[in-house]
């Protein structure tokens, strides 16, 4: 099994997920983060003092998936999040040593 | 004989100046860290638990009962209301100005004492021990605030009865003077002797919540009119004309601050729109009775410019007024309160009324700011040599909500419950 993790655009969430849903990945976990890459932060003005906003909000994708399919999802994130423009994000893999699912106690990719 | 349609808009104006302080606390909320914005709020609430009970115990007195020296009002005068009412055997019966009774005066003026003082917090934001500011707040309005309404609206010093009222009647309709000069000034004196927060100039301190800050000012713009047209103490033409005054300026007010920050920064911000705001109410507080709506447009988008350039001036000469009650209470305040002098209709220079009024309005504006200075040094360093205005610079990094208060505004998932018991 495999652990695939993707950082992107908040504003792409939406198609990334339904290009998933479509190719039959039917799980999960999304958390909002922030960092930042090669792309830097903004500068607001608050009544004439300027902050630089260094830390830009983000979207964590985390997919548990099976061996074969690791290549297939990080194909559909990358082209579903994809803009073009700088701040695209990040997408890794890395190997689950082991699975289990809460409910039933099933392990290994029957858990998936 | 009793005017009930006067009475009943004066009740409701009291309603909405009272409304007036959440919506300010809001208003500061927003624009302190999450770390202390319950502090925040908790100042202005304070400010209406401590006033709320004085007001009707010495304030009402010393603001209106029977003149010493021109300065303020015998405080044993009316002391607890007395004489306000009395109670016969067929029930209660109340003494009354104009058809006002005034037991509904006493309500109104007590709204204006409670946000006048709760003003003044944002200048102290994040830093200052609640016990030392709930001292400050009973002190300050025993010894600043009802002396000044005395002076202005009781009779005293800088009424028309006072020594410059052979100059010209001084003009000051809703506050200008007693409530944002006097507080302007007060911020500005309070943010120097208590000092600077840590890392004022250096570390992020921006808005935690602007949603909070257009709230509170929406909430701010809407309590006005009982503010403003409320000073009318009718439900006349005057109020009519007040109300029409106070929201043109305060429009044109909003659209002057973001024009400044839309050339000078490049954007026109949220906290722009909502400092403008009231950039724009506090100018026309003094004015709302005497000037045309076509000299309120002037008036406001003036403020609004004046109020947009003026919050820079702390970095600049570096003192800490957190919230900018310096930059736009008094610096709004004192335009409102001198413009008088060239847009009062009839009597303003613009008008051909020459320079008596306006004299009389620089005069009474610099007798505020003078007094109140002093009486706020005064309060100030007696506090500072007794309680201590700060609180120590680990709660002040750490958050001053947890330590003063015992709470947090925003970190709550990992609460365990640990009492008291539910009887089973």
């Amino acid at each position: 099994m495999k652990l695939v993790t993707a950082i992107i655009q908040p504003h792409r969430l939406d198609s990334v997920k339904s290009a998933l849903e479509a190719a039959g990945i039917h799980g999960m976990t999304v958390s909002e983060a922030s960092g930042y890459g090669r792309q830097k932060g903004h500068t607001e003005v608050y009544r004439g003092a300027e902050y630089t906003i260094d830390l830009i909000p983000k979207i964590r994708l985390e997919i548990l998936v099976d061996d074969p399919d690791a290549e297939v999802v990080t194909s559909i994130v990358v082209s579903a999040a994809a803009t073009g423009k700088i701040g695209d994000g990040k997408v890794w893999t890395i190997p689950v040593e082991s699975l289990t699912r809460v409910r039933t106690g099933e392990q290994g990719p029957q858990a998936l | 004989m009793l005017d009930t349609g006067n009475t009943a808009w004066m009740l409701i104006s009291a309603s909405l100046v009272l409304l007036m302080t959440p919506g300010l606390a809001f208003f500061y909320g927003g624009m302190v860290r999450g770390k202390s914005v319950l502090n925040m709020l908790m100042m202005s609430f304070g400010a209406m638990g401590i006033i709320g009970v004085l007001y009707v115990l010495w304030g009402y007195s010393m603001s209106y009962g029977s003149d010493v020296g021109g300065l303020f009002g015998n405080p044993f005068d009316l002391w607890g209301l007395k004489g306000l009412f009395t109670m016969t055997g067929e029930g209660f019966t109340f003494t009354d100005t104009n058809g006002l009774p005034d037991i509904v005066n006493v309500g109104f003026q007590a709204t204006f004492a409670i946000i006048t003082v709760a003003l003044i917090s944002g200048a102290i934001a994040d830093r200052v021990r609640f016990g030392a500011w709930l001292v400050f707040a009973g002190v300050w309005v025993t010894l600043a605030y009802f002396p000044l309404a005395h002076m202005v609206w009781g009779g005293g010093l800088l009424s028309g009865d006072g020594p410059f009222g052979s100059i010209a009647t001084p003009i000051d309709f809703a506050g200008g003077t007693v409530v944002h000069i006097n507080a302007g000034v007060a911020a500005l004196v309070l943010a120097l002797v208590v000092g600077k927060r840590k890392g004022f100039g250096r570390e992020p301190m921006r808005p935690h919540n602007l949603p909070f800050v257009m709230l509170g000012a929406a909430l701010l713009w809407f309590g006005w009119f009982g503010f403003n047209a409320g000073s009318a103490f009718g439900a006349n033409g005057m109020a009519g004309l007040a109300w029409v005054n106070t929201t043109v300026a305060t429009a044109a007010a909003m659209c002057g601050w973001l024009l400044t920050e839309r050339i000078r920064d490049g954007h026109a911000t949220s906290l722009g729109a909502a400092s403008g705001v009231v950039a724009g109410l506090v100018a026309i507080t003094p004015a709302a009775g005497s000037v045309s709506p076509i000299g309120s447009i002037l008036l406001g988008a003036v403020a609004g410019v004046l109020s947009a350039l003026a919050v820079g001036l702390k970095y600049k000469w570096g003192y800490d007024d957190s919230l900018d009650v310096v930059g736009v209470h008094l610096v709004s305040g004192l335009w409102g309160t001198v413009a008088i002098g060239f847009l009062a209709v009839d009597k303003g220079l613009l008008y051909g009324g020459g320079l008596r009024q306006l004299v009389v309005q620089i005069i009474i504006a610099l007798v505020a700011v003078v007094f109140s200075a002093v009486v706020t040094c005064v309060v100030a360093f007696a506090i500072k040599k007794t309680l201590g205005w700060r609180v120590p610079e680990t709660v002040e990094v750490g958050g001053i909500d947890l330590v003063e208060h015992g709470e947090t505004a925003y970190e709550s998932i990992s609460a365990t419950r640990v009492g008291p018991e539910v009887r089973s």
